[in-house]
């Protein structure tokens, strides 16, 4: 099946996607589809969003040749698509900024969003500030205790975050309650999803505000090297940095795309976010209002999830991610959390950069593909956030492996 | 007889009776799964016209806090689809008559198999389902399977649905035309939403199909309101939130139906 350009807009990529929603929410996101579509043709529209990425978001990021880890590794050449240089620290801003300018546009005041790690929810905090928009974020409790700076940040960007105490208090807990919140004020809200997920339009639009990462580093990558990568590597949450920089590879059939989801304990366990990974409890069905790969059990029921990192620590993946693998365009691997925590203590000694943990795992593969790899291969991994928010996690790691 | 022609004789006789039919809506498994049962036998004595019997779902985003907590108790219980039919089969077995209507989450039924799943409710006694989370565009498969096993599929409509989609929705649903009386979850509201009669009128010219109105109906007076507009009262998160504090749920459906008979 041929990988087609994304001029058009479907709302399945092959079988994956579509919008299993409350009939409640189907006029709102049919609206979405058309104010987005709509947004696209607009010159105004996007000369704003353009110019806010330039000068509020700090676009375009660095690509950055990594030659201590490289020579250190003894392989391919290792370039980092510097997104924790973004403000606010990672590429979820990109999303976020294009998404609350289509709400200011759709004339709703009040934006929602669920958090996992807390980048996204800080992202919509911070273009809500900028836009005077009012912004309630929801965030498992779980979530909350152990990214703490991102809730502070949030507050103090002027948003509510409100806890989530149901299910596993998680990723998957706070995006219920906000669909919850959607489905309730639909008509004032507008719900800020942040990941290449939910329903259509949302993956598609996602995509869309994301791919500046992929469409930025393919022109760094031939005006500064002189050629494309031979692979491209991005970790996989919902997915939307690795969607982000792949669709602007994705005609480059010679440029390898590697995926890497959560392996949390070792996918043999159980206890991960390894979608792909693990054929037992990862089968497509639907979550959150799309059909893809699913983390549940025989009878259908969403398993709890594990990742160091929380904002890989979710049962579902972006549909069009199922449908790039299953049309085998891009592979999906996964990194553990040890190997995710070596990769971040490797890049922060060797290059002076921490990572945030959901990039390490991409960090992670990178370096394990490097490592056997000849030397004059180019390794691009998207660095798709910074470690900030991580450290108190980061320190509990390295207490418990203390002897 | 199939669950389309049941579901329509028990709308029909209730009309018959100049009021409108109460469907209440509990959840299998909760508090236990046996005593589930006991609570839709006491439900099915008590007057219930029609019964929706929940099958939990981890993530009912559908749902307020109420039906959560009732469908996390059942999970908990072990309850699972296989299960809940073999429940269905056991009220069947206690000779309780009126038409069940499953209602669930899409992914619990596609990791049961669709084809399979409306086969076998078939076959345990059920007439319908109704799926909150799948809009006609994406039900192809389960509606197929519903049609070929005589089971209703319900579909729901939101005073947020326009015209248009109203009739396209409706001409797809069978059985009856499911209005979610809010836009919002389910769980109690202290009054009726504010334009339903409207909503309902709507609805009237969109189908000929029997109207039950849902979401946000927990007392005797709102159902009587709601009983004047419609063909179909459905209360679910105030029998949920009964018996959970212990209370007769038979005894809470007696006093709907009362009020539903009471002249308008």
């Amino acid at each position: 099946m041929p990988v087609t350009a994304t001029c058009t807009h479907p709302s399945k990529f092959g079988p994956f996607g579509g919008a299993y929603v409350p009939e409640v929410l189907v006029p709102a996101v049919t609206e979405l589809e058309a104010a987005f579509l709509e947004s696209r043709a607009d010159p105004a529209f996007q000369a704003e969003l353009q110019h806010l990425l330039r000068t509020y978001v700090g676009r375009p990021t660095a690509v950055y040749h990594a030659r201590r880890l490289s020579e250190l590794l003894g392989g391919a050449q290792i370039y980092l698509k510097r997104e924790d240089l973004a403000h606010s620290g990672a590429h979820k801003i990109n999303n976020a900024l294009g998404q609350a300018l289509l709400a200011r546009r759709m004339g709703k005041r009040r934006l929602i969003a669920e958090t996992g790690a807390g980048q996204h929810g800080v992202a919509t905090a911070t273009v809500a500030a900028l836009l005077g928009l009012e912004c309630i974020v929801y965030m498992g409790s779980v979530d909350m205790a152990r990214q703490e700076p991102n809730v502070l940040r949030m507050r103090l960007l002027g948003a509510q975050v409100r806890p989530v105490e149901s299910g596993s208090r998680t990723l998957k807990d706070a995006v219920n309650e906000a669909i919850r919140d959607w489905v309730t004020t639909v008509g004032e809200s507008y719900y800020l999803l942040g990941s290449a997920l939910g329903p259509h339009p949302y993956p598609t639009m996602v995509r869309e505000f994301q791919r500046v990462i992929g469409d930025e580093a393919r022109a760094q990558m031939l005006t500064g090297v002189g050629r494309l990568p031979d692979v491209v590597v991005a970790c996989v949450g919902g997915g939307s940095n690795a969607i982000g920089i792949f669709s602007a590879f994705l005609q480059d059939q010679g440029v390898h795309l590697i995926g890497v989801e959560a392996g949390g304990e070792g996918v043999a366990t159980g206890r991960h976010a390894a979608r792909f990974a693990d054929p037992l409890l990862g089968r497509p069905g639907v979550l959150h209002g799309a059909y893809t790969y699913v983390l549940q059990d025989a009878d259908g029921q969403i398993v709890e999830t594990h990742s160091i990192s929380a904002g890989l620590d979710y049962a579902a993946v972006g549909p069009e991610h199922a449908y790039l693998r299953q049309v085998e365009r891009a592979e999906y691997t996964w990194a553990t959390d040890d190997q995710a925590l070596e990769a971040f203590h490797l890049l922060a000694r060797t290059e002076g950069i921490l990572p945030a943990l959901e990039s390490a795992h991409a960090v992670a593969e990178g370096m394990r593909v490097a490592k056997i790899s000849d030397k004059e291969k180019i390794l691009l991994i998207n660095l798709s956030g910074r470690g900030d928010k991580d450290l108190n996690t980061v320190l509990q790691a390295m207490e418990a492996a203390r002897p | 007889m199939s669950g389309l022609t049941r579901i329509a004789t028990a709308f029909q006789r209730a009309r018959g009776a100049g009021r409108a039919a109460l469907l209440p809506y509990f959840t299998l498994g909760f508090p236990t799964p046996e005593a589930s049962l006991d609570v839709v036998a006491a439900i099915a004595a008590a007057g219930a016209d029609l019964i929706e019997l929940g099958l939990p779902f981890s993530d009912p985003l559908a749902d307020g806090s109420s039906i959560q907590r009732s469908t996390q108790v059942a999970l908990k219980n072990g309850t699972n689809l296989a299960g809940c039919l073999a429940q269905v089969r056991s009220l069947r077995g206690r000779g309780i008559e009126q038409p069940f209507l499953l209602m669930g989450y899409i992914n619990p039924i596609l990791a049961y198999g669709p084809e399979r799943f409306a086969a076998e409710a078939a076959a345990a006694g059920a007439d319908g389902l109704i799926v909150p989370d799948l809009p006609p565009e994406e039900a192809g498969d389960l509606e197929v399977a519903c049609r070929e096993h005589g089971q209703a599929l319900v579909y729901l409509v939101a005073p947020t649905t326009p015209a248009a989609r109203l009739k396209q929705v409706a001409a797809r649903s069978s059985g009856f035309l499911y209005l979610a009386s809010l836009a919002g979850v389910t769980g109690a509201r202290r009054t009726v939403a504010p334009g339903l009669a409207a909503f309902v009128a709507r609805a009237r010219r969109a189908t000929s199909l029997p109207l039950a109105v849902g979401f946000g109906i927990s007392t005797p007076a709102q159902a009587g309101e709601v009983g004047r507009l419609a063909d179909g009262v459905i209360v679910g998160s105030a029998l949920v939130d009964a018996v959970g504090r212990g209370e007769n749920g038979g005894a809470f459906v007696a006093s709907l139906r009362a009020r539903l008979e009471e002249p308008g």
